[in-house]
């Protein structure tokens, strides 16, 4: 194939939420796109090519945004990127259906300096509702090309990659009508403009920068401030103090041309129209219906998991690990038995701890993408964020913590439908407080054998758990955030029907992002701790991580545990279920599960179980988890200070637990 | 919460006809008057289009906890604190309003 230029085109898609950009962005580039994080940044990038008769397009889909303000990190990368990187083209996507609202987006593109093309989208959407948008019109209007659009059914991808091709690659024309709002504020902006002058760094616009002071944008101010000499500073700030409604004012303004960009290019119908979104909000906002059919989606989640993913994590790990344990083991015969061991009981029992968390993950991100999809997530986060609020966070943190129930590793990487950073971050750092299913096998094991009333012993120790998270979620939220709530402002979109192609992309891409980094942490790890429970010796008694639990024991002493309580909390690191097996291992009942039960309730007090499950509950989530800890915050640091506090919270708390327990006699 | 509306009663004393958001019922629409509240948060309900005379509809107002409105074709769910800091006054008081 031959190429036009050496370097290929970069087309940067903008947009605000819900308006349909992923599923052009997967129109574009299909299963050529990759997934990762803005450089340094918790917010993901998704980078894609495409090819357009002998042109390569890059491209790069900036994070969704209301505006080009400085109130989100979202808006700062993606202004950044238009300013800083200089894409050939931005094609902003916009809901042909509510165009005003979308326009605004728009209206802060148009000053940058890069050309702007519009990507009317949804337009089948705006007719059912009576909506019609002259595109033409709309076009001479704004003076950049707009093209009509159906992304979900394909429609209009052609043209949009014709305009593309004609504005870059043949120079066409390119004469925005830049809104001009300066009417109220003309010669305030004026005086900014002179006083800045020389000082604003050549690749920002100047008019562009004293207008965004005028709004009051701490970025750009703070940039300026550094920048100018103090008596100019003094003057700047002497005018934004006497115009501290601007903000709102150059929005006014915004909006004000937007409505003569609009005025003759839609035609609207009367209001009162009672549309589709209308009859199902009636249910799904309903304070009682809304909470009943959220528990009801929850319910079928859990069923369709227990129906078809633990059966099939059960297959996986017969047939696949299973298989592949008896293949290594027939063909390693004549190899010495450390090798043995390390490939069977290191890298295959890692790789198998990878593996058999696929089905549950496929089934737990398929329900994330649809639920998204449809617009229903925003009303579960409606519904809920009164509760959620309790513990300083944001209604959308419900579903993926929810999810934490069954595995923490989607709940973890759920979070992503979170899109304030801060509240994402909060979650993926309590998450792992969420009991998944896993130490629940291990409560259920352990609790019958040592209390009259295990029912009541497992739903305290639940209630413990969602007491510490929801502690723990208003304490990190005041220290380290400030105390700082993300307002609760959110958009529910109108209703639609799934698109099959960007929920598989998506499902694709969550997997594909696990199995590249968590799945290299897990398996690391696996072979570390099988290391660590074999050497010297070959046998875990007198192994150095036995070593390490005898170290642990004077720690192990304030919760009643001996060494080998405490070398069973640290094998459940590499997956919660193994604490049982290790005790089996390390109290030589290895024959059956019920003997140990017996065995064990010769050797602890009630009050040291109690303090051992209650640890086990709280206790440093398990490495898959660590992993994607690590993937998604795309920091050492967070995935530290997860495993610092919570190895800290589940030793307090097994503390705690023994000495009343022991008080009280137990 | 005490604070936003004293402040929103302080204006209302002054200007007869304007209230806060969440006075407003269910099904009943408004023109806003005015945002309170830190820039980041002013700034933020202005780039949705909540700016003065944007024309508001509440969909759902259940005497507490978080509202859902509609403003320019978008349906908006707002919490309770935040849309007490978004003074209106009612579309029908506006024709009888000599003052405007």
């Amino acid at each position: 194939m031959t190429t036009h230029e050496s370097k290929p085109v970069r087309v940067a898609l903008a947009g605000q939420p819900n308006v349909g950009k992923s599923t052009v962005f997967n129109l574009l580039t299909g299963l050529s796109q990759h997934v990762g994080n803005w450089p340094g940044k918790t917010v993901e990038q998704k980078v894609g090519t495409c090819h357009y008769q002998d042109w390569t397009f890059d491209v790069i889909d900036l994070p969704g945004t209301y505006s080009l303000s400085a109130n989100s990190l979202e808006e700062l990368i993606a202004r950044e990127y238009i300013i800083k990187e200089k894409p050939d083209v931005v094609v902003a996507i916009v809901d042909a259906a509510a165009l005003e609202r979308n326009l605004y987006l728009v209206s802060e593109l148009l000053p940058l300096p890069v050309p702007v093309i519009v990507a009317l989208n949804m337009v089948d959407v705006a007719e059912q509702q009576g909506i019609k948008v002259e595109s033409h019109v709309l076009e001479a209007a704004l003076g950049v090309p707009v093209v009509p659009m159906v992304a979900t059914r394909g429609q209009g991808i052609r043209e949009l990659l014709a305009r593309i091709q004609d504005v870059v690659c043949n120079g066409a024309k390119y004469t925005p009508n830049a809104p001009d709002i300066r009417t109220d504020h003309k010669d305030v902006l004026e005086r900014i403009e002179v006083l800045i002058g020389d000082h604003v760094p050549p690749e920002y616009p100047r008019s562009w920068v004293a207008l965004k002071i005028l709004e009051g944008d701490k970025q750009l101010t703070d940039m300026m401030r550094e920048r100018l000499p103090q008596e100019a500073w003094n003057e700047v700030q002497r005018i934004i103090k006497q115009h501290e409604d601007a903000c709102v004012a150059v929005a006014s303004g915004r909006y004000t041309w937007i409505a003569r960009m609009v005025r003759a290019a839609v035609v609207k119908p009367q209001a009162g129209q009672i549309t589709l979104t209308d009859r199902l909000d009636r249910w799904a906002t309903h304070p009682l219906w809304g909470l009943l059919i959220l528990a009801g989606i929850l319910a079928l989640t859990f069923g369709l998991t227990y129906a078809i993913g633990s059966p099939l994590q059960d297959l996986m790990d017969i047939y696949v690990v299973g298989a592949l344990a008896d293949l290594a083991t027939n063909a390693l015969a004549t190899a010495p038995g450390w090798l043995t061991g390390l490939l069977v009981d290191g890298v295959i029992n890692g790789v198998g701890a990878v593996l058999t968390f696929f089905p549950i993950l496929l089934i737990f991100f398929a329900v994330l993408s649809i639920l998204e999809d449809v617009g229903y997530m925003a009303r579960a986060a409606y519904v809920m964020d009164r509760f959620m609020h309790l513990m300083g966070l944001h209604g959308k943190s419900f579903l993926p913590l929810f999810l934490g129930f069954g595995c923490n590793v989607p709940a973890v990487m759920g979070a992503r439908v979170i899109e304030s950073e801060k509240a994402r971050l909060l979650t993926i750092l309590i998450a792992p407080l969420v009991p998944c299913t896993a130490r629940m096998a291990v409560v259920a094991f352990l609790a019958p054998a040592f209390f009259a009333a295990p029912t009541i012993v497992s739903w305290g120790l639940l209630a413990i758990n969602l007491t510490v998270l929801a502690l723990s979620g208003l304490l990190i939220n005041k220290i380290l955030f400030k105390g700082e709530r993300a307002a609760f402002i959110m958009e529910l979109p109108l209703y639609h029907l799934p698109n099959g192609r960007t929920i598989t992309l998506i499902i694709w891409q969550r997997l594909l992002a696990f199995l590249r980094k968590a799945g290299t942490i897990i398996l690391a790890v696996s072979v570390i701790v099988w290391i660590l429970s074999t050497l010297p010796s070959g046998d875990i008694e007198s192994s150095l991580m036995a070593n390490f639990g005898r170290l642990l024991e004077p720690v192990g002493r304030w919760m009643g545990l001996d060494w080998r309580m405490m070398v069973a909390l640290l094998s459940s690191f590499v997956a919660k279920e193994n604490s049982v097996a290790t005790l089996g291992v390390l109290f030589g009942a290895e024959e059956s599960e019920a003997g140990l039960a017996a065995l064990l309730r010769t050797i602890i007090t009630p009050a040291a179980a109690l303090a051992f499950l209650v640890t086990q509950m709280l206790f440093i989530p398990c490495v898959a988890t660590i992993g994607v800890i690590r993937q998604e915050t795309n920091s050492w640091r967070w995935m530290i200070f997860s495993i610092v506090f919570l190895l800290l919270i589940s030793l307090l708390g097994g503390m705690l637990t023994y000495q009343i327990a022991s008080a009280l006699g137990l | 919460m005490r604070d936003q509306s004293s402040q929103a009663g302080r204006v209302s004393s002054s200007m007869s006809n304007m209230r806060s958001l969440t006075e407003l019922k269910s099904g009943e629409t408004a023109i806003i008057q005015e945002l309170y509240g830190g820039y980041g948060f002013r700034s933020r309900l202005a780039a949705l289009g909540f700016t003065p005379g944007a024309e508001i509809t509440m969909l759902q107002n259940l005497g507490h906890g978080p509202i859902i409105v509609t403003l320019r074709s978008t349906r908006i769910a707002l919490g309770r604190g935040e849309a007490q800091k978004i003074l209106i006054k009612l579309d029908r008081e506006n024709n009888d309003d000599a003052r405007e």
